[in-house]
């Protein structure tokens, strides 16, 4: 597969069917983040790419309709009124090549899993963050695209076909050769040290957005009164206020 | 370039917007002086910032940017390493400096930690033999500190040890429950651990709301309810009708006559980059202790060669900063916690002061502890690096794990969850000495993007303050087994690793540069700020500090501009000024 920018494809794709669930990863208390109708012209980048990433998976090489932004949604904005127009800008941009945002998209829901109680790194938003922080943080650049080809070239040597195109077993493998760090055979350095930033990347968006949040039970960021911590806290931790 | 002369003389022109300079603006103001102040970065305000903010507001999820350099939700505009504004170190030495450039100044980043100096502080020459001692005794200040606490307010709780003097309390917030775990031990080590002495306000003072307990106090507070500088002390000066703000001043020099007298200042205004002056009866320093420091050094006139208010070759000299470093445990019993808010203040609750001012240690001086951990939001950088420590715990049920740390999957999503808010910290903050071969001066070949030769650093930590930051090692990491828990990060760092010391500068309490003292031959200002060699100039930040004790220097430089700015209206009563 030929490697592309997806600079100019961010937006409405007819497939509507595949934007139908919203992810978790920004909007509610953004206020912004709008899912389109049937047809309709107003995705957010984040679902833009979702549809495309999808159809990618089963079509190579397809081609985009062209832009359609609509004048009352000028540009795709997940994140309501506070978010700079720079950040915007950068947003609406892309950094991952079509076959690199493929690979991270499946490398981010094999380390963060949909569950019972929440859904995986994509619908977390988490492939669209790290290709945002790849833009703000250009460090970042050359460490995850040289650890993406590095995944690919190890693929091919081991199995024949870069990462997206091994089987689903091929796949797991791979992972287990580079994600545990101490039990990783000389050579795969170069993959530990990718994959445990991956592995960071993967959180650091998964566990951020409201998906996350609510999953890992952080409350708090309102206003309330204090009166120390709640009584089953501090049973659990063996401490109480009485004998202190 | 043309210079913009203004024709208005002030009573009195203030650099810097921080602590000392908001200070003084208000002493000033409200005394009925004409005032106007210069401040190199923009107008902020308070209330217009990012309390509330989830991450997923923005699209980097609170991750630092180049302007904001505790991350972009952080009130504090600035970093260690400014566009356009480079400093220099010397060969061998080293030293991070960092600035603020908006309103408020560094009040804005501060974790509002505000620990009297003591009595044996003020004359730390006396007990042990190094540095000197301050004009000036706990007795002088101490009543300028009690009015700190009923005018801006502080929590805490008066404990009785001698050189920890308390203060005028508002009731301090309860532990949180691993803070709780954190005292259990320290009780068991003898160590003393006491609830937090911080600005922010449990009960309402002076048209302030008491605290909400988003635990945000880093993104400064829409409600006023901790200190800082444009949030409490200049919406009061403004009132008056007598301050005037001029932001995006950057300061180039102090303009002085033929008598060596200050009669103002010069800047250039950063929008139009034109160069302007302002003439005033009194100039106040108040840049930050370097800032301030260059600024008197480029200050250069056939009446003050060596640099303004520099006949004792003093400025620059005597440079401070607290030492500093860290030790984390990971804590079993905290595994699983239930979901819980645990929010509280921006900071610790409790922390722990020095506690072997008695006993013999092998270092003079001492340090407090800050305690740091818990079930904070979630954002960039949440519990990166987890297969440092996830391999160490089986696999939750009680079973081994296949593998060691890392991992992928369902396995590691449920460690996520599993490990969240375990984490307990310990940072040490020491008194580090002051050395006058620990300096900035001026670069000979470096200039800022205005063309304002910079500094060069030149900074070294000694013996002793490495013995120090080794005993808080050796402490932290006894501290964290006595409470069941691993160290995590590994072995001690060694000797050759300076004992995980942090670079001078890096805790951002410098200090020193214009000290004071009574003798004009080897310092810069007398016990008021006021320059030995020109009696019309003062300076009000960290740089007349004779020591830096382990307290954070903010409430202290509030104190003592407080008492040099009523200096001022007293002399300027008197006719004296």
């Amino acid at each position: 597969m030929e490697d592309k920018p997806r600079e100019e494809r961010h937006h409405s794709r007819g497939n509507s069917s595949t934007n139908a669930r919203r992810s978790g990863a920004s909007g509610g208390r953004g206020g912004a983040d709008r899912t389109s109708g049937a047809g309709g012209s107003t995705f957010t980048r984040r679902e833009a790419l979702k549809t495309l990433t999808l159809a990618s998976f089963a079509t190579v090489g397809l081609t985009m309709t062209g832009c359609q932004n609509s004048p009352e949604n000028p540009a795709n904005n997940p994140f309501g009124e506070g978010v700079s127009p720079e950040d915007l800008e950068m947003w609406n941009r892309s950094f991952f090549t079509e076959h690199e945002f493929e690979t991270v998209r499946q490398l981010t829901n094999m380390i963060i899993p949909a569950d019972e109680r929440s859904g995986n790194a994509e619908e977390a938003g988490v492939p669209e963050f790290i290709d945002f922080m790849m833009l703000d943080r250009p460090g970042n650049q050359t460490p995850i695209r040289g650890g993406l080809n590095w995944l690919d070239a190890q693929c091919r040597k081991q199995f024949g076909g870069n990462f997206v195109d091994c089987t689903e077993e091929q796949k797991h493998a791979m992972l287990e050769q580079i994600a545990w760090p101490e039990d990783a055979e000389p050579g795969m350095e170069p993959g530990v040290r990718f994959f445990n930033r991956m592995r960071d990347l993967t959180a650091s968006g998964f566990w951020s957005s409201e998906t996350g949040i609510d999953d890992i039970g952080y409350i708090g960021n309102m206003a309330t009164s204090w009166d120390g911590c709640s009584d089953e806290a501090c049973e659990h931790v063996g401490v109480s206020y009485e004998e202190s | 370039m043309y210079i913009q002369q203004g024709t208005k003389e002030y009573d009195v022109a203030i650099v810097g917007s921080g602590a000392g300079g908001g200070m003084a603006a208000k002493v000033l103001a409200e005394s009925g002086a004409d005032v106007v102040m210069l401040e190199a970065g923009p107008w902020f305000d308070s209330e217009e910032f990012a309390m509330f903010k989830w991450p997923y507001e923005s699209p980097r999820r609170g991750a630092s940017i180049p302007e904001q350099e505790f991350g972009e939700f952080d009130a504090c505009y600035g970093g260690f390493n400014l566009e356009g504004e480079p400093y220099t170190t010397a060969p061998g030495t080293n030293f991070a400096w960092f600035r603020a450039r908006m309103l408020g100044g560094r009040t804005n980043h501060w974790g509002r930690i505000s620990l009297r100096f003591g009595p044996e502080d003020f004359k730390a020459r006396s007990v042990d033999g190094h540095g000197d001692d301050w004009p000036i005794s706990y007795e002088d200040i101490k009543p300028y500190y009690d009015r700190l606490d009923r005018e801006i307010g502080i929590f805490g709780t008066n404990e009785g040890i001698y050189n920890e003097p308390g203060g005028i309390f508002q009731p301090p917030p309860k532990p949180r429950c691993y803070e709780l775990k954190v005292k259990e031990a320290c009780d068991r080590m003898g160590i003393p651990c006491i609830p937090s002495r911080l600005s922010i306000l449990t009960k309402p003072l002076n048209g302030r709301a008491a605290c909400h307990y988003c635990s945000q106090c880093n993104r400064s507070c829409s409600t006023h309810s901790n200190f800082s500088t444009p949030s409490v002390l200049l919406p009061p000066a403004l009132e008056t009708g007598n301050l005037e703000i001029i932001n995006h001043a950057m300061v180039r020099e102090v303009l002085t006559d033929g008598n060596g007298r200050a009669t103002g200042l010069s800047y250039v205004h950063k929008p139009d980059k034109k160069e302007y002056q302002v003439k005033a009866r009194i100039v106040v320093l108040a840049a930050s202790a370097c800032e301030s420091a260059r600024l008197l050094l480029n200050s250069k006139s056939a009446q003050h060669p060596n640099g303004l208010a520099n006949s004792s070759d003093t400025v620059g000299k005597y440079l401070m900063d607290s030492t500093g470093t860290s030790v984390a445990g990971i804590f079993p019993q905290l595994f699983d916690m239930p979901a819980h808010n645990e929010d509280g203040v921006g900071g610790m609750h409790l922390y722990m002061p020095w506690w072997l001012q008695q006993a013999n240690t092998d270092f003079p001086r001492g340090y407090h502890t800050e305690i740091w951990g818990g079930r904070g939001m979630p954002s960039y950088g949440f519990m990166g690096g987890i297969q440092n420590y996830n391999g160490m715990f089986g696999d939750g049920d009680g079973g081994e794990r296949e593998k060691g740390g890392g991992g992928y999957g369902q396995q590691l999503k449920e460690d996520y969850r599993r490990f969240y808010g375990s984490v307990i910290g310990f940072s040490g903050r020491g008194e580090s000495i002051a050395y006058e071969d620990n300096y900035c001066e001026i670069d000979p070949d470096t200039v800022d993007q205005w063309g304002i030769p910079v500094l060069r650093f030149h900074y070294n930590w000694s013996e002793e303050e490495y013995k120090q930051v080794r005993h808080m090692q050796l402490t932290y990491r006894e501290l964290i087994e006595e409470m069941g828990g691993t160290i995590l990060g590994g072995d001690m760092p060694s000797r050759e690793q300076g004992y995980g010391i942090t670079a001078p500068g890096q805790i951002i309490h410098e200090v020193g540069v214009t000290r004071m003292g009574e003798d004009p031959s080897s310092s810069v200002v007398n016990e008021y700020g006021q320059a030995h060699d020109v009696d019309n100039l003062f300076v009000v930040d960290g740089g007349p500090f004779v020591s830096q004790p382990h307290k954070n220097p903010t409430w202290t430089i509030l104190a003592l501009s407080m008492r040099a700015s009523e200096y001022m209206v007293e002399q300027r009563n008197q006719g004296n000024l």
